[in-house]
């Protein structure tokens, strides 16, 4: 059990490590935890790229309701976070009408959505009655109990949004970088972002069963923010914003499994940890660059005053 | 027994038209910037303030408005021209989020026994209907300040989201009114959690002035329906939650506030689709 005072933490780390795996639910976590951080990758990169952090963000807001929804009425909560978060897909991709105050509009119509979703989700919660610490976990997520079962059907979702990626990733670019030469070569960038939408509502869908729906956020935005950061070359920083992805939440849930603290807090906490790193690297990088010159110049000057 | 016999309902009543007054008016500049993004962020930042300040056992407000307005000017520091990019918002809120979880963490495992969710639900979904008396005079007077300061402010900030450049060039102090609006977005998110929650007041920021938006092109009387049309929901909800106990008051407010602004983005639509055929015909 995470946090169980049994599980004690050594600096002996293949130790710990084994002693972690030791526990099937443990490697379940891992495994699931893999693909989810793969696929938050993928799909988030493109999101960061497009600067729909706000649509991305409602959107996975919308498994909250699904999920609650779905407890409500009895059915598994699988369909509820599909549902819902597709929906949510489709209303911010067809709703906001094009047009010269398009981003205020769609920014609006963005809000209205999160805020509707998330009140039904309210309502569901306050209509099914108590157990209010599965609110915390439909919101907060949990590694626990994850089945062989889950994890194949997450591998299968996974696959299905990541080959859709695949087939549509390369006018997607086209169409993200620069819209209106991709519209007058003919590609169909409205439905390419419509379509991009709806599996993104697929993926957090899939993410926020593990995660909760308030944390997938965090998968989807700050690797990929953090690898944009790092290079401007698209297939490295894809590259990058997977691995960034996977090794933070393997630390993530290694540290929640030894701690009393929840996954999302080490995952947040450590992905933020990466971008401000990068951050501060690339602002020091032509700092440290002006420094070097000017001393190389003034060591010149010297070497010049001496031959004279 | 009316409705006003009620002190609950008065207190709420009193409260939910100060909130929203601010979250009317703000929100109308917010959606003009396009800068809902930023609103939600705060709102989240208020969830984190409030579990802090519940975790380290002080007053919970001092949290909120802390928590909210340092936030709100980081990210105008983070931002050229007082407005942050998407994408540096969203990593930050993301980790204060994480944050509030940790600090929840915190005050679950530190307070022996009793119920864990409380404190989430109530900083989340709000509870307009717990409000004392003080408070609900608190948020009223909070709420037409910031009212106040933002009509003061209404004709340079006005000028500098409409047209940046040109209001900067016209000596418009652009980055200070950015800064300040920002303080003023951060107030609003404090006062309203309060009432409504931290994850509903998007809907009262967001919602009346998109509905504006579409009713009307022309700006001041844009913020004057946006403003009326967020305490016409504001009352609208409660008067709902009142006659249908079942129905949480901080769901029946945004529900209105939806219908409310579905059914002024379709009156626009079907105006300009006349348009459009009156001068296809002539």
């Amino acid at each position: 059990m995470p946090g169980n005072a049994a599980w004690s933490i050594s600096w002996n780390v293949v130790r710990d490590i084994q002693e972690m795996w030791s526990l099937p639910s443990m490697v379940n976590a891992y495994r699931a935890g893999t693909i989810i951080a793969v696929t938050a990758g993928v799909v988030g990169w493109f999101m960061v790229l497009r600067r729909q952090t706000f649509a991305g963000h409602t959107i996975s807001l919308a498994g909250f309701p699904g999920a609650a929804g779905a407890v409500l009425l009895g059915i598994a909560s699988g369909y509820g976070y599909f549902g819902f978060c597709v929906a949510a897909a489709l209303v911010i991709a067809y709703g906001a009408r094009p047009g010269n105050r398009e981003p205020a509009n769609e920014s609006a119509l963005t809000g209205v959505v999160q805020a509707f979703v998330l009140a039904c989700g309210m309502l569901f919660v306050s209509l099914y009655g108590g157990f209010l610490n599965q609110v915390d976990n439909l919101l907060f997520g949990s590694i626990l109990g994850i089945t062989d079962g889950d994890v194949i059907l997450l591998a299968a979702v996974a696959v299905a949004v990541l080959g859709a990626m695949a087939a549509i990733g390369r006018p997607l670019l086209f169409a993200s970088v620069d819209p209106d030469v991709a519209r007058a070569r003919g590609v169909p960038v409205r439905l390419l972002g419509a379509l991009f939408l709806v599996l993104l509502g697929a993926a957090t869908a899939e993410v926020s069963q593990i995660t909760g729906s308030l944390l997938v956020f965090a998968l989807l935005v700050m690797p990929a923010a953090t690898a944009q950061i790092i290079t401007a070359r698209p297939g490295l920083s894809l590259l990058l914003t997977v691995l960034i992805g996977l090794v933070v939440t393997w630390a993530g849930f290694a540290f929640a499994f030894f701690t009393i603290y929840p996954i999302g807090f080490y995952i947040t906490t450590f992905a933020f940890g990466a971008y401000v790193l990068a951050y501060l690297v690339r602002g020091a990088g032509p700092v440290l660059a002006a420094r070097v010159s000017r001393l190389r110049s003034a060591n010149d000057a010297a070497r010049a005053a001496s031959a004279v | 027994m009316s409705l006003f016999d009620h002190p609950f309902m008065v207190s709420a009543l009193l409260a939910g038209t100060g909130i929203a007054l601010a979250c009317g008016l703000v929100g109308y500049f917010l959606v003009l910037r396009a800068q809902v993004f930023t609103g939600d962020a705060l709102s989240h930042v208020a969830f984190t303030g409030a579990l802090a300040a519940l975790a380290f056992g002080v007053e919970l407000r001092l949290g909120l408005f802390a928590a909210t307005i340092l936030v709100a000017l980081l990210l105008g520091v983070l931002g050229k021209r007082g407005r942050a990019d998407d994408v540096v918002i969203g990593s930050v809120f993301a980790w204060v989020l994480g944050l509030g979880v940790f600090f929840l963490t915190l005050y679950t495992t530190n307070r022996s026994g009793g119920g864990t969710g409380n404190a989430t639900t109530s900083v989340l979904f709000g509870s307009i209907f717990g409000l004392s008396g003080g408070q609900a005079r608190a948020a009223l007077w909070i709420g037409i300040a910031v009212f106040g300061a933002v009509v003061a402010i209404a004709r340079p900030l006005l000028f500098a989201t409409v047209d940046e450049a040109v209001a900067a060039a016209r000596g418009v102090p652009v980055r200070l009114l950015g800064f300040g609006f920002l303080a003023l977005v951060g107030v609003t998110t404090a006062e309203a959690t309060q009432a409504v929650g931290a994850l509903l007041l998007l809907g009262l920021l967001a919602g009346p002035a998109g509905a504006a938006l579409a009713l009307t092109d022309r700006p001041y009387q844009g913020m004057v329906i946006s403003a009326a049309l967020a305490v016409g929901s504001m009352w609208g909800g409660l008067l709902l939650a009142y006659y249908v106990p079942k129905l949480p008051p901080s769901f029946s407010i945004t529900a209105v506030v939806t219908v409310v602004y579905a059914a002024a983005v379709v009156r626009g639509r079907l105006r300009s689709g006349r348009g459009q055929v009156a001068v296809t015909a002539a």
